[in-house]
């Protein structure tokens, strides 16, 4: 059912060269390479420590999407209820490292998104058999109803989940490792960076099992699974248990980090920021919800220091991918890689080049429009700012501006799409 | 008690006429095309906002036509450049694209009418008594909402069991490729069953919004019990949404008129539940938003075709 927008995974060569490692060494280095860049910039830890913890949910929601066929709309449950046993954990270790006794006492919180994983694994065994019966919209649709009961439940047992105003903990508690004293973001960056390629890692690692290789053939051809003797519904389970446990992973790290969990982490808006994350990243490719992680994080809390409809440029973003470049931005990198292995890319550059000018102008042109929109039904006396350009929405050129800047993206798409189909 | 009975169970298929509404299009649409369209209760949500519009200039009556007349030609037009478009790509896409479109939509409309609610009412003259039971005072309104519901009902099943347009539409529903064959423009009829499902969800906007309330949340609170009701009632079956539709609107009006705990309840059946635990303390009240979804996950195990929903191949 969905084929084309997720591509099979190419059969990579098992073979044991150094190449593979190439990209994880990179990774790594990267990981450790940040800190230095922004030393002392305290926001910028902040924005990096939280781009961690989406790397690794939208990650793990595209362990159920991408590679297992099962669109969620409640994959927030595991991240939040993970979370919430991780604050549970900590506040565990806080009282017994007080008390100077008992089990907690000699646990470190750097451990906490294990017990998020643990426990998002465990409530989707519990919860997940029900659901796997079906993929697609019906599997929708219940993951949407689960996500909003478990909201609810969440407004209802304050004990557990703090009622509104949710439950915090103190992560500087506890047995300190590698003399991690977890004070401030850029301490909390070490954890998050350590989590954030464990999980990679280990969700890459899965990919390559047998099991890893089954969601593939499930979300593909689940009736020649079953022909074959693996029922559907077994193998959608297990990637729901391993999915859950991931998605509790990313929730584990969110408690350290933000050492405060509210019942809204479960429900619907979460849940659609992972899809969001994964989608724009590219369901297709590995490292599709990783790009998508990074731009949604940096959109999400860049866009509004400069203006007041960011949220509505995120979901922009998003339909422009679904409707024009389904498989996101990782297809895209994907599709560039593969032009440059096989010495296509002089040939395809100019196309390429001259689309996405196209693209650029049209995206200019709305951005433009949207802003003197606001403008206008907000009647500030303010300008509308794009790019250091002011913007008049009570005069004609802005408008004029506007639609100059979408016709000239028009034309130039069509004469890209010409190109194109001369070259084919 | 027979009070209370009587205005919940007035109430309640109130609330289920409502839902009906909203859920009849979104079952037309899936049933016809496989796509559940997710940005469904935000079209509701244009329809409340727009009638709200529209009404300071035409008045409540004009605007009840208005309003799902211009949501409808805005749903074709998504149809027609958004969904179409992305069709070629899978059922998945297409969730993913109505997703986006409520995404969009709800900030569109917390741009343009705020971020708090909008003073949309009916007219002063409507919320006299129609008639009063008990002490108790049941508006116009009401009884205008439930005539209203009723009318689009025949006209519905008129629409769509006796005439051609009908005919067309429910040979569609499972022979699509063949009524192509037979000349007819099939694209164009999913268009216009798009964009009447829509017209249909913003005329639950347009009556829904003074009973309710016209803020931003308003397409999230109810988009997901309408889905609820889809799945329930069986994917793809208009009797099956009808009967869940009244079921959970009688289910939650009960639930909130009821004044008990869960101990009183669990007592009452013989258990033994303290009633100042956590548990026992929670009044059936604030159950009431989560009724829909236990009854989902009921069904879900006990039947999972849902009510009326065909066999599972």
């Amino acid at each position: 059912m969905s084929q084309d927008i997720i591509a099979p995974m190419q059969r990579t060569k098992s073979r044991t060269s150094l190449r593979g490692l190439v990209p994880w060494v990179v990774f790594a280095a990267v990981l450790l390479l940040l800190p230095v860049f922004f030393q002392g910039n305290s926001t910028a830890f902040t924005l990096l420590n939280v781009i961690g913890i989406n790397i690794v949910f939208a990650l793990s929601y595209n362990m159920l999407l991408g590679q297992g066929g099962m669109l969620s709309f409640g994959h927030a449950v595991f991240f939040g209820l993970g979370s919430y046993a991780a604050m549970h954990a900590m506040i565990a270790i806080d009282e017994a490292s007080y008390a100077g006794e008992g089990f907690w006492a000699h646990v470190p919180v750097l451990g906490m998104p294990l017990v998020g994983m643990i426990a998002g694994g465990l409530v989707a065994l519990v919860l997940g058999w029900p659901f796997c019966r079906r993929a697609g919209t019906a599997f929708a649709m219940i993951t949407l109803g689960l996500g909003e009961m478990v909201a609810a439940a969440g407004q209802m047992f304050p004990s557990l989940f703090g009622g509104e105003a949710g439950i915090y903990g103190n992560r500087m508690v506890g047995p300190q490792w590698f003399g991690l004293e977890l004070a401030q973001s850029s301490d909390v960056y070490w954890f998050i960076a350590f989590w954030t390629f464990a999980g990679v890692f280990a969700m890459w690692a899965f990919t390559r099992t047998p099991l890893g290789r089954m969601s593939n053939a499930v979300r593909d051809n689940p009736d020649r699974l079953q022909f074959i003797g693996y029922p559907p519904r077994n193998v959608r389970f297990m990637i729901f248990i391993a999915a859950g446990s991931f998605g509790g992973l990313a929730g584990g790290m969110a408690a350290v980090n933000y050492e405060i969990i509210t019942p809204e982490a479960l429900g619907l808006i979460p849940s659609g920021l992972a899809l969001l994350m994964a989608a724009v990243g590219g369901l297709g490719v590995f490292y599709g919800p990783i790009v998508g992680a990074v731009v949604v994080t940096l959109m999400n809390s860049m866009l509004s220091d400069y203006t007041d409809a960011s949220i509505l440029y995120v979901g922009l973003v998003f339909l422009a991918i679904v409707m024009f470049a389904p498989r996101g931005l990782g297809g895209g990198i994907e599709q560039v890689r593969v032009a440059w292995r096989d010495g296509d890319l002089g040939r395809r550059l100019p196309g390429w080049l001259s689309g996405a000018l196209a693209v650029g102008l049209i995206i200019v042109g709305l951005v433009v429009l949207i802003e003197l929109a606001f403008q206008a039904t907000h009647g500030s006396d303010e300008f509308a700012h794009v790019f250091g350009v002011d913007f008049d929405a009570a005069g004609p050129w802005g408008w004029l501006t506007v639609v100059v800047l979408l016709v000239a993206g028009g034309l130039i798409k069509r004469a890209t799409n010409k190109l194109r189909e001369d070259q084919a | 008690m027979l009070e209370l009975v009587i205005f919940s169970t007035l109430n309640g298929v109130l609330y289920g006429l409502l839902l009906f509404m909203l859920s009849s299009g979104l079952t037309l649409i899936f049933s016809m095309m496989g796509v559940l369209n997710f940005a469904h209760a935000s079209f509701y949500m244009l329809g409340a906002y727009f009638a709200y519009t529209l009404g300071m200039y035409t008045g409540f009556w004009p605007a009840l036509i208005l309003a799902p007349l211009l949501v409808g030609a805005l749903g074709s037009l998504v149809e027609r450049f958004g969904l179409r478009r992305v069709h070629a790509n899978g059922h998945v896409a297409e969730l993913l694209f109505t997703f986006g479109l409520a995404y969009v939509i709800d900030e569109l409309v917390q741009m343009v009418w705020g971020t708090v609610a909008v003073a949309y009412r009916e007219p002063s003259y409507m919320r006299e008594p129609l008639f009063t039971l008990f002490g108790t005072d049941y508006s116009i309104f009401r009884g205008v909402v439930i005539l209203i519901s009723i009318l689009m009902f025949i006209a519905l099943w008129y629409l769509l069991k006796k005439t051609r347009v009908g005919m067309m539409i429910r040979a569609a529903l499972t022979h699509g490729e063949m009524v192509g064959h037979l000349g007819h423009n099939v694209p164009r009829l999913f268009m216009g069953v798009f964009g009447f499902g829509c017209a249909l969800a913003a005329l639950a906007g347009v009556i829904g919004g003074p009973l309710l309330a016209t803020e931003p949340g308003m397409a999230a609170t109810l988009g997901p019990i309408v889905f609820v009701v889809v799945v329930v009632g069986g994917m793809g079956s208009l009797q099956g949404a009808f009967y869940a539709s009244l079921l959970i609107g009688l289910l939650q009006t009960f639930f909130v008129a009821i004044d008990a705990s869960l101990a009183d309840v669990f007592n009452a059946l013989g258990a033994n539940l303290d009633p100042y635990g956590e548990v026992g303390r929670i009044s059936l009240a604030t159950l009431a938003p989560m009724t829909p979804f236990i009854l989902l996950v009921l069904i879900l195990i006990f039947r999972p075709r849902g009510l009326m929903g065909e066999l599972e191949p």
